[in-house]
């Protein structure tokens, strides 16, 4: 049998989570190749290739591919998928968007964020926005699944595994791209940041929201994130959202600011080093899972804190 | 233009969800239950596309038990024009309800398929995706606005570190992001009324399309919880222990 690895990529680097989606396709102990579609990603193609643990890099490249459409990468997929048994990639918007249609056309299920792949093409996966695990068997032929990242570790660098171009199929032609805005930040990549403070709505405002958190964020290099709450009242933007339905982050320190701490929010954080949570309530659930938590005015303590970061 | 929305009958969002004591699965007996939240982003968005002109006709399908009768009245009340209960006891999983769901476009014909980027049970996010895979169908998921000009549907969609804007030729499916649009609220002359209006059902058994789970729940268990820590008095006592405890360098 055979894995495949669908790479998510920006155009410029392969996203780490790639790593990670290496390391739980060697649970099958079989020969992994991972798929690089995009225009002109040879040098991403060359990334992959340097990953341990990859047998081979299969390199789709064609202009119709620059944007990743979901309708055209899950017809690459399809060029190849004879080959494979497994079909993986890191839980993401990429991959939410392109696997399900994936998995329907070769007429199998999708596991959806795959928490822990144990024996026998069975998986644990989270429910009802993280308060429920459930272990599933799958009856497939074909195995579709995304994996949770932040529950596998990222494999090192250092193989040199063979580049393969592959025969591009024809552009699906239905959807067509017409824009995007990225975020533009000074700041560090939310999934792969080393500290993260998230807002709340107890913040009250976006001004308030970036009064109060960016000096912080600027001292600590951390990325900002927000709860739900936050973003739906429109204090910060969709995607800088921390949970179930947001970015999953797992940094080595957290700071939850004015965060009440619902199940839709923690699932999005619980795998971080250390939590702190600062909170006026001091039965607020989010100090259930803080290592340190502080019951204080936000708008007194983080100042403080600021000033008191060298 | 007709618009088709599924829905899907879930646990109340404010439901804690409890396991059976054997952990064989989720006890749900009794629980209050209403209409995926994101499911009802979708109704509203085609119901205001219909009264913007854009579409003419706004049916919801549910495929599920005849209890499915109530989300279906809820999408009515709202002002869907038709419903379709597809019914079937059987726990039909997300590729059995494309499956599904393509029958029904098959004779509704629908130039536009809106549903909720994902159920808030079992957080799959599939269904949009494969219903559109096997119709051949250009899909818009994660949506945040859309708009129909002409043949195209202009769909922008919330994707990690941004948006991103795409123009779908119809006929499409879109599933709906929460910030879509607020769902109106229903009004109660509109809930009794909707009580009267019809419910067509079909037997999800005539489509002769093969619902069998292809995933076997084992067990469902509590997630290990992550324990609570301490209490600090003050910020110094914060920063001191996260220096002295944690080695970090503040």
């Amino acid at each position: 049998m055979t894995i495949l690895i669908l790479a998510e990529h920006d155009g410029q680097q392969l996203s780490p989570a790639v790593q990670q989606a290496v390391t739980a396709a060697q649970l099958w102990n079989a020969p992994t190749h991972v798929l690089v579609a995009g225009q002109g990603t040879e040098s991403i193609a060359k990334q992959a290739a340097s990953l341990a643990g990859v047998e081979k890099v299969i390199h789709a490249n064609a202009a119709h591919l620059a944007h990743a459409l979901a309708e055209d990468i899950a017809k690459v997929i399809l060029t190849i998928s004879a080959e494979y048994q497994v079909i993986l990639a890191a839980h993401s918007s990429f991959s939410r968007n392109v696997l399900p249609r994936v998995a329907a056309l070769l007429d199998v299920a999708m596991i959806s964020d795959v928490l822990e792949i144990t024996a026998d093409n069975t998986y644990v996966r989270s429910i009802y926005a993280g308060n429920i695990l459930t272990t599933v068997q799958s009856s497939d032929a074909v195995q579709v699944l995304t994996i949770h990242s932040s529950n596998f570790s990222a494999t090192d660098l250092g193989g040199t595994s063979e580049i393969v171009n592959i025969e591009t199929p024809a552009a699906f032609g239905k959807s067509r791209w017409l824009s995007e805005v990225r975020s533009q930040s000074d700041r560090p990549a939310l999934s792969s940041a080393k500290v993260v403070i998230s807002g709340g709505r107890s913040l009250g405002s976006a001004e308030k929201f970036e009064q109060v958190l960016s000096p912080l964020a600027t001292k600590l290099g951390a990325a900002l994130g927000a709860t739900r709450a936050a973003v739906d009242a429109g204090f910060a933007p969709n995607d800088i959202q921390v949970g179930q339905t947001g970015i999953v982050v797992a940094p080595e320190l957290y700071i939850a600011v004015g965060v009440s701490g619902a199940v839709q929010h923690t699932y999005g954080m619980k795998d971080s080093r250390i939590v702190v949570a600062i909170n006026q309530d001091p039965d607020a659930p989010i100090f259930q899972v803080a290592d340190y938590g502080l019951v204080a005015d936000l708008f007194i303590a983080i100042p403080a804190l600021t000033a008191a970061i060298q | 233009m007709k618009i088709l929305v599924a829905v899907k009958r879930v646990v109340d969002y404010n439901i804690k969800v409890r396991i059976k004591a054997d952990g064989s699965d989720v006890d749900i007996a009794g629980v209050k239950m209403g209409i995926n939240p994101f499911d009802e982003n979708a109704i509203e968005e085609a119901l205001r596309l219909k009264e913007k002109g854009s579409a003419s006709e706004v049916v919801v399908v549910s495929i599920g038990s005849a209890a499915n009768q109530d989300v279906l009245r809820h999408a009515l009340a709202m002002g869907a024009d038709r419903a379709i209960l597809l019914e079937t006891d059987a726990n039909v999983q997300p590729l059995g309800v494309a499956k599904l769901l393509k029958a029904m476009i098959e004779r509704e014909q629908p130039q536009l398929i809106m549903l909720g980027k994902q159920a808030i049970d079992d957080d799959a996010g599939q269904a949009g995706q494969m219903l559109a895979a096997l119709l051949d169908y250009p899909q818009g998921t994660f949506a945040s606005t859309v708009q129909i000009e002409d043949d195209e549907i202009v769909v922008t969609r919330e994707v990690d570190g941004g948006t991103e804007t795409l123009a779908l030729t119809l006929p499409a499916v879109i599933t709906a992001d929460l910030r879509l649009n607020e769902p109106r609220f229903v009004k109660l002359p509109n809930l009794m009324m909707a009580r009267k209006k019809p419910i067509e059902t079909i037997n999800a058994s005539e489509f002769g399309i093969d619902l069998k789970p292809r995933l076997n729940l084992l067990k469902v268990s509590e997630p290990p919880a992550r324990k609570a820590g301490i209490k600090v008095g003050s910020v110094e006592e914060l920063i001191n222990k996260l220096r002295a405890h944690e080695g970090m360098q503040l």
